[in-house]
C-alpha cells in the first residue's frame, strides 16, 4: 500500500514536470501556427526546421549555429583551463588553496543576473566591443568552475605515486603528463566539457548582457525576442523536441555508462 | 522462565535467491557471553540483524523468553545494538546520543541525567557530556556507542563487530573492558566477529559459523581442542590438515604412516581429515619414542616459541611449534601423542553434481556443458549424477580457457597438497585438490577432461 | 623541475580578471552618478523608491513561497527516490534531472502555453506553479544526493534504541539531511529572486521580479542604478551563502 502510495506521487510528478514538454512535443507534428490547436498529423514543422522554409527561418537556424558555436568554444576553452587550474590548485596548499577554491565558487553561487551585468560592467568599462568575444569570454567565466570541479575527484583519485613512478621510468615531465596523468583525467575532463557545454547552450542571462547590439543571437534570445514579439514561432516546438530527445538520449548514455563503470569497478 | 533467553529454530534467510542461512539452531543462554565467529560472508551479521530486527526470517522462529519475536520490529525489542562503525549520529552530542532511546521512553529530565552521568562512568568517558561525537577518536566512539545501548537496559546487547575498526593495541584494552563490562552489568552479551583470537578471549561460547551454517556450537576450549571438521580446525588457531584413513578404532594412517589415536565410530578403511596442532608434535632423541622422522626446512623465532617447517621423507610438509629450534638441514625424530590426534569425518570426498545430460556426450555443470564419455543407457535429458575427483579439476590462469569461471574461495594445505574451494556462483562450489599454489581470489577457469567425468543414471522419483 | 602549483597562476590571473574584477565594478558604478563622481543616490533611490521595493518585496515573497513549496513536494519525492523500497531504478532520478538540462526559458514558455491553453489565468498562481516546475529538480537532487549516501545504520541505530519509523525519519532522517535542503535553498532562492524573462512569461508582464528591473535598468542605459540594485543583491548571496550548504556539490554532482 505505502508502496503504491509512494509510485503514485513519483508518477504524478513526474507526469506534471514533463506535461509542458510533451505538449510542445505532440503539437510539433501538426501545422497550426497556434498551440494547442490541432490541424491534423504533419511533418511540416520539422521540414521548415531543416530547410530554414518559414518566416524568419534564417535567423533561427543562425541563432541556433552560434548557440553552438558559443557551446563548442566555450567549454573546449573552459575544459583545457580548468584541467590546467584543477591540477594547480590540487598542488596548492592552505590559504592560497582556499581563496582560489572561494574564487572558483564565485560564478557558481551568483545568479546568472550578476555574472552577466558584472561582465558586461566590465566590457564596457574596458570599452570592448561587444559581441562574439564577449559572449564566449563570458560563458568561459561561468563554465570553467564546473570543469574545475569535475576534474579535481580524478586528481583525488589518482594514486599521486603514478606521475612520479612515471619519471622514475624515463618519461620526460611532459611524457609523464601527457600519457599517464591526461588517461586518468580523460573522465573528469569529459564530464567537464559536457557540462560545461550544456550550461553554455542553456544560458541565457549572461548571453543577454554580452552580447551588445549587433543582433548576435542565440536560441535563448531567439526565443526571448520571439515571446515578447508575442507569437513563438511554431518551428521552435519541433526544435525543442529533438533538443530534448538528444539530451534524454545523452544523459542515458552517460550515466548508464557510468553505472557499468562502477559496477566494473566494484568487481 | 526457562535458561534460554534466545532460542532460535529452523531459522533461513536467502538475499535474491542465494541462500545465505540455512536451517539455524541455536540457543543462548541467559547472561552468557555468545560469539558468532566466521569469515565475511558467512550469514553471521545477517543473524545478528535477524536478533535485533532489522531483517526477517525467511523461514523459522527467533523466541525470545519463550516469545515468538519474529514479527516485533525492533523498537519494540529488549534489547540494543552496538553498529559496526557506531552509527553514532552525527548531528547530537555526547549527551544526546546517550539519552536518544531515553527520551524516546518518556523517561523523566533527571532520571536521564542520572542514568547518562552513570553509563558515562562506566565507560569512563564521564567528562565528554558535551563533546560533538566527530571529535571523539575511535575508541571514544566505542565507548560512547555502548553507553548508549546499554542506558536503556536491555535483556541482551547485540555487537556487531565492535572493535573492528580499532587498531591492534586499542583493541586489546577494548576486550579486557567488554569483558570486565559484561561481568558488571551482567546481561547477555551476543557478539558478531571473525577475529578467533577475540572470540577465544571474549566468550563463554562460540558459535563457528561458515557458508551460512554452524559448523560447531562450543566452549572456546572445545573448539580449539576438538574442531568438528577442517574448516573449524583451520579458522581456530594454527593446524596441521592431513588426509587420512582410519584403519580401525583407535587407529589411524597418515603421513605414510599408522598412529594411535582415540577416536571410535569412523568406520574401518574409511577417508578422514586429521588435525594436529603444531604445538602438538614432539621432538625426540629416543628411537623407541620415535614415530616418524623429518628433515627441518625452516626455522622461525616467534617471540616465545620456534615455528619450523618439516618434510617428511614421504614429502608431507608439516608444521612444529616448539621452544627449543633445530637447525636447518637437520634430520629429527618426531612422535604424537593419540590424544593430541583429532580425527573428523570428511565433508566430501569427491565432487558430486546432480544434474542432467545437456546433449548427447554433454553434461551440464552449473549451467555450462561439459563434454563427458558417452555411457550406454543415459542420453539427453536423463537425470545424472556426475562425479568428479578433486585432482581431476584443472585451473586455468586465465579465466576465459575453462569452460566455468571461478574465484579462489577458500584454501587447505594438506602437507603436500592444497584442497581448494572455487566458488562458480552463489552457492556453487568445485573443490580441487592441486600441487600448485593459487592465492585467496584468484580468478580461474576450470576445465575437466572427459574421461574424469564418472556418470550415473539417476531415478527421478528417488 | 617546475612546481605544478603555477599551473593554477593562469586561472588565477583570468578569475581575478573576469570575476573579482567585475563585482568590484559593479560596487564602483553603484557608487558613482552618470558623470563618474561618488555619490550614495543610487542606494537611496533604491530605499525610496515605493515601486523597486515593492517589486523586491514581491520578488522575495515569491522567492519564499517557491523554496518552500519545492522543499514541500521535493522532500517526499527526494525520500521515496533514495529509498530502495521504493525505488531500484537509477533512470527514474534521470528523469527527475533531465528538465533542468532543458533550456529554462523554453521549458517556461512551454508551461506558459499549457496553461494558456488549458485556459489558466496567468498571475500569480501560475507563477508558483511554473516556478515550482523550473525549480523543484534543483531541489530533489541534493536532497536526493544526502539521503541516498546516507549510512543506513543511522536510522536502525534510532529505531534500535526505541524510536517508531516516524520518529526515526524526524529524529534522524531530517536532521541529518538538512546540508542537502539548504543547497537546494540555495539553488532555488536566489535564482528566484533574480530571474527575469521567466516571471513575464508566466504572468503575461502581470508581475515583475527583481531581476527584471535590474535588466530595464541596464538596458535602458541607467548602469549606475542597475549596478546598485545588482549590488543590494550580492549583499543578500552573500547572507544566504553563510546559511547555505553547498551549491557546487549539489551541482557537480549531476553527471
Amino acid at each position: 500500500m505505502k508502496k503504491i502510495l509512494a509510485k503514485a506521487y513519483i508518477w504524478v510528478l513526474l507526469i506534471v514536470l514533463y506535461a509542458p514538454i510533451v505538449f510542445i512535443a505532440v503539437f510539433s507534428f501538426t501545422e497550426s501556427r497556434v498551440l494547442g490547436s490541432w490541424q491534423g498529423f504533419s511533418f511540416k514543422l520539422y521540414e521548415n526546421l531543416f530547410t530554414g522554409g518559414m518566416q524568419g527561418g534564417i535567423s533561427l537556424i543562425s541563432a541556433v549555429n552560434n548557440t553552438l558555436l558559443i557551446a563548442g568554444i566555450s567549454a573546449a576553452v573552459a575544459t583545457l583551463l580548468g584541467t590546467v587550474a584543477a591540477i594547480g590548485i590540487f598542488n596548492l596548499k592552505g590559504g592560497k588553496r582556499k581563496a582560489i577554491t572561494f574564487l572558483n565558487n564565485i560564478p557558481m553561487i551568483n545568479p546568472d543576473v550578476i555574472t552577466g551585468v558584472s561582465l558586461f560592467l566590465l566590457f564596457v568599462f574596458l570599452g570592448f566591443s561587444q559581441g562574439y568575444t564577449t559572449v564566449i569570454l563570458a560563458h568561459i567565466t561561468f563554465c570553467t568552475p564546473y570543469v574545475v570541479l569535475s576534474v579535481m575527484p580524478k586528481l583525488t583519485q589518482m594514486n599521486p605515486n603514478i606521475y612520479e613512478a612515471a619519471l622514475d621510468l624515463g618519461a620526460t615531465p611532459a611524457q609523464a603528463l601527457r600519457k599517464v596523468m591526461i588517461p586518468e583525467l580523460r573522465p573528469g575532463m569529459i564530464s567537464g566539457f559536457i557540462l560545461a557545454f550544456t550550461m553554455s547552450l542553456d544560458d541565457f542571462a549572461v548571453t543577454f548582457f554580452t552580447r551588445g547590439s549587433q543582433g548576435l543571437e542565440t536560441l535563448s534570445t531567439y526565443i526571448y525576442t520571439d515571446a515578447r514579439k508575442g507569437g513563438l514561432t511554431p518551428e521552435l516546438r519541433p526544435l525543442m523536441t529533438i533538443i530534448f530527445l538528444v539530451i534524454l538520449v545523452l544523459l542515458l548514455v552517460i550515466n548508464l555508462r557510468k553505472d557499468n563503470l562502477n559496477r566494473k569497478a566494484v568487481k | 522462565m526457562t535458561d534460554h533467553i534466545i532460542e532460535i529454530s529452523h531459522l533461513s534467510k536467502s538475499f535474491g535467491g542465494k541462500k545465505v542461512l540455512e536451517d539455524i539452531n541455536l540457543y543462548v543462554r541467559r547472561g552468557e557471553f555468545i560469539t558468532l565467529l566466521g569469515p565475511s560472508g558467512c550469514g553471521k551479521t545477517t543473524l545478528l540483524r535477524q536478533i535485533a530486527g532489522f531483517l526477517q526470517p525467511d523461514e523459522g522462529t527467533i523466541e525470545m523468553d519463550g516469545k515468538d519475536i519474529s514479527g516485533i520490529p525492533p523498537h519494540k525489542r529488549e534489547l540494543n545494538t552496538v553498529f559496526q562503525r557506531y552509527a553514532l549520529f552525527p548531528h547530537l552530542d555526547v549527551y544526546d546520543n546517550i539519552a536518544f532511546g531515553l527520551k524516546l521512553k518518556k523517561v523523566p529530565q533527571d532520571e536521564i541525567d542520572k542514568r547518562v552521568r552513570r553509563v558515562l562512568k562506566l565507560v569512563a568517558m564521564s567528562d565528554y557530556e558535551d563533546r560533538d561525537v566527530d571529535t571523539l577518536s575511535g575508541g571514544q566512539q566505542q565507548r560512547i556507542a555502548i553507553a548508549r545501548a546499554i542506558v536503556n537496559q536491555p535483556k541482551i546487547l547485540l555487537l556487531d563487530e565492535p572493535l573492528a575498526a580499532l587498531d591492534l593495541k586499542m583493541r586489546k584494552d577494548m576486550q579486557i573492558e567488554l569483558k570486565e563490562m559484561h561481568r558488571k552489568l551482567g546481561i547477555t552479551f551476543i557478539y558478531v566477529t571473525h577475529d578467533q583470537e577475540e572470540a577465544l578471549t571474549l566468550s563463554d561460547t562460540i558459535v563457528v559459523m561458515n557458508e551460512g551454517r554452524i559448523q560447531q556450537i562450543g566452549t572456546p576450549v572445545d573448539i580449539y581442542n576438538e574442531p568438528v571438521n577442517a574448516f573449524v580446525a583451520d579458522f581456530i588457531g594454527e593446524s596441521n590438515i592431513l588426509d587420512g584413513t582410519m584403519i580401525r578404532d583407535k587407529e589411524v594412517s597418515f603421513i605414510g604412516h599408522d598412529f594411535k589415536c582415540v577416536d571410535t565410530g569412523f568406520g574401518e578403511n574409511n577417508p578422514v581429515d586429521v588435525v594436529i596442532r603444531p604445538e602438538d608434535i614432539y621432538f625426540t632423541d629416543s628411537d623407541n619414542k620415535a614415530q616418524f622422522t623429518a628433515t627441518v626446512k625452516s626455522c622461525i623465532f616467534k617471540g616465545v616459541h620456534y615455528e619450523m617447517f618439516v618434510e617428511t621423507e614421504l614429502g608431507y610438509e608439516l608444521m612444529i611449534q616448539d621452544y627449543d629450534a633445530y637447525p636447518v638441514g637437520e634430520t629429527v625424530k618426531l612422535y604424537i601423542k593419540p590424544s593430541d590426534i583429532q580425527v573428523m569425518q570428511k565433508l566430501r570426498t569427491a565432487n558430486v553434481f546432480e544434474t542432467e545430460m545437456s546433449g548427447d556426450g554433454t553434461v551440464s555443470i552449473f549451467g555450462e556443458d561439459f563434454e563427458c564419455k558417452p555411457e550406454l543407457g543415459i542420453s539427453q535429458g536423463d537425470a545424472v549424477t556426475a562425479e568428479v575427483a578433486f585432482d581431476k579439476v584443472e585451473l586455468l590462469d586465465h579465466m576465459e580457457e575453462g569452460t566455468l569461471e571461478g574465484e579462489v574461495h577458500f584454501i587447505l594445505y594438506k602437507g603436500n597438497h592444497y584442497h581448494l574451494t572455487v566458488k562458480i556462483g552463489e552457492g556453487q562450489f568445485i573443490y580441487v585438490d592441486t600441487q600448485d599454489i593459487w592465492d585467496k581470489g584468484d580468478l580461474v577457469g576450470v576445465s575437466i577432461a572427459p574421461k574424469d567425468i564418472k556418470l550415473t543414471k539417476r531415478d527421478e522419483k528417488a | 623541475m617546475r612546481k605544478r602549483s603555477n599551473w593554477s597562476i593562469p586561472y588565477f590571473i583570468f578569475l581575478v580578471f573576469f570575476v573579482v574584477l567585475p563585482l568590484v565594478l559593479v560596487a564602483f558604478y553603484a557608487f558613482r552618478d552618470r558623470e563618474g563622481s561618488f555619490t550614495l543616490d543610487n542606494i537611496a533611490k533604491f530605499f525610496s523608491d515605493k515601486d523597486t521595493l515593492s517589486t523586491f518585496a514581491v520578488s522575495l515573497e515569491v522567492a519564499i513561497e517557491n523554496t518552500l513549496l519545492c522543499i514541500l513536494i521535493g522532500y517526499p519525492a527526494a525520500w521515496i527516490l533514495a529509498n530502495k523500497k521504493y525505488n531500484r531504478s537509477a533512470v527514474t532520478i534521470i528523469l527527475f534531472i533531465l528538465p533542468m538540462w532543458i533550456n529554462a526559458l523554453m521549458r517556461t514558455l512551454a508551461t506558459a502555453q499549457l496553461f494558456t491553453t488549458l485556459g489558466m489565468n496567468l498571475g500569480k498562481g501560475t507563477l508558483l506553479f511554473g516556478m515550482v516546475y523550473d525549480y523543484l529538480p534543483f531541489m530533489i537532487y541534493p536532497i536526493y544526493n544526502i539521503l541516498s549516501r546516507m549510512d543506513n545504520s543511522y536510522a536502525e541505530a534510532a529505531s534500535d534504541l526505541g524510536a517508531t519509523p516516524w520518529k526515526v525519519f524526524w529524529k534522524v532522517t531530517v536532521p541529518l539531511s538538512m546540508p542537502g535542503v539548504m543547497s537546494g535553498v540555495l539553488m532555488v532562492f536566489m535564482p528566484t529572486v533574480s530571474t527575469f524573462a521567466i516571471s513575464e512569461f508566466l504572468t503575461n508582464n502581470k508581475i515583475k521580479l527583481f531581476g527584471t528591473i535590474i535588466q530595464e535598468n541596464i538596458n535602458n542605459s541607467m548602469w549606475n542604478y542597475g549596478a546598485a540594485l545588482a549590488l543590494v543583491m550580492l549583499v543578500i548571496i552573500g547572507i544566504t551563502s553563510l546559511f547555505g550548504g553547498d551549491k557546487e556539490e549539489a551541482e557537480g554532482a549531476l553527471i
